[in-house]
């Protein structure tokens, strides 16, 4: 214990940390709320199929469906790893 | 006339629903209203020891679905109150006990004989006891701890119930959502512990209809088998007696918000 100690950050009080992560993993399962059950496991379908040729992280898979007048939009993306350029594995010979 | 069906549900376990039930039914029964409320918890019984009742259980809810027993030979009229009936759960392990249609017909049966709200104690969790507690419902009382799960899993709650419940499905006037705080510690939201009733409102988007604060009392009511909104001089029974207030269209203030500070001879002689 310092006499100087006072000028230390005083760490987040815990409710704000709660309520921060709260809001985020709240807010990401409504928007998959609703959405068509195969989601996941398309996902983890996908998953098995990129680690083929790159490898990446479920964390890097991300699905959505957006509804747009009338319409559903299945959005996919892949965050590749950077250090992990085409090629690097080996390509399945066609 | 049919009669008004009230969940209380949560979805986690431990949050205080049964404790809910009972002080929300018995707060109704003594406003003169005709109340019957339901343990839908099969294989777990507890209701009615919190009602103060167990001894006097001969059938019970499941009996009443398979036509073992008449809805008036299940129905245990509470000793304190005379318009206030307990309807307890199955001791069974099947879980498959009760069906829909089982459910249906008591309902139908309960608002027949002139009951004015139904009040269904629901299981914890997402299954079908879950679910059957509240399909027919049309309030739900969702109850909710200021803690990160308890939130997380109100807010699941939340959604199932506005798709997977009859008024849903059928298209009807959405189903009365109301949530219900408990164990509330004001002096641990004052230090920045525990999340306060606007971090909770604001996350989940709905606003309280009470908040019950954390008290020795509740534990005192159901080592008794009193519920514990008889407890005049809790908190926790006076913010039940409000709450049913609320449920009735009525406006209250919240109570019991505020760290309270000790008066002269509390801080002196303690207590």
């Amino acid at each position: 214990m310092g006499i100087l100690d006072f000028l230390k950050r005083r760490p987040e009080p815990s409710a704000v940390v709660a309520k921060e992560r709260l809001r985020i993993i709240v807010a990401q399962e409504r928007s998959s709320r609703g959405a068509p059950d195969y989601l996941p496991l398309l996902r983890n379908e996908l998953l098995e199929v990129i680690k083929k040729y790159v490898h990446v992280d479920i964390e890097a898979i991300n699905i959505n469906v957006e509804r747009d007048s009338g319409h559903e939009v299945l959005e996919l993306s892949v965050a590749l790893p950077e250090n992990d350029k085409p090629g690097s594995t080996a390509p399945v010979a066609g | 006339m049919t009669a008004e069906i009230i969940v209380v549900t949560s979805g986690k376990g431990g949050v205080g629903k049964t404790t809910t039930s009972a002080s929300l039914a018995t707060g109704l029964a003594i406003l003169g209203k005709k109340v019957a409320v339901i343990d839908f918890d099969v294989g777990l019984r507890n209701l009615d020891l919190i009602m103060g009742c167990e001894r006097r259980v001969v059938y019970d809810f499941v009996n009443v679905v398979h036509g073992e027993a008449t809805l008036k030979q299940a129905l245990i009229k509470d000793k304190r109150y005379e318009t206030l009936y307990v309807l307890a759960a199955s001791q069974t392990r099947d879980k498959d006990a009760l069906t829909q249609e089982g459910v249906e017909k008591v309902l139908q049966g309960l608002s027949e004989e002139g009951f004015d709200y139904v009040v269904c104690d629901s299981p914890a969790g997402i299954e079908k006891g879950a679910h059957l507690a509240m399909y027919f419902a049309d309030h739900a009382v969702v109850v909710v701890n200021p803690e990160v799960s308890s939130v997380r899993d109100s807010d699941r709650i939340l959604g199932l119930l506005s798709s997977k419940t009859r008024r849903a499905e059928k298209g009807e006037d959405a189903i009365k959502q109301h949530l219900l705080l408990t164990r509330y510690n004001p002096a641990r939201v004052a230090v920045g512990e525990m999340l306060s009733v606007k971090d909770v409102e604001e996350i989940l988007g709905i606003t309280v209809v009470g908040v019950i604060p954390e008290s020795e009392n509740v534990l005192a009511a159901s080592n008794s088998g009193v519920p514990v909104i008889l407890d005049e001089n809790s908190h926790a029974g006076q913010a039940y007696t409000d709450t049913v207030a609320r449920l009735l269209g009525e406006e209250r203030p919240l109570r019991f918000l505020e760290v309270q500070k000790k008066g002269f001879f509390q801080r002196v002689f303690g207590g």
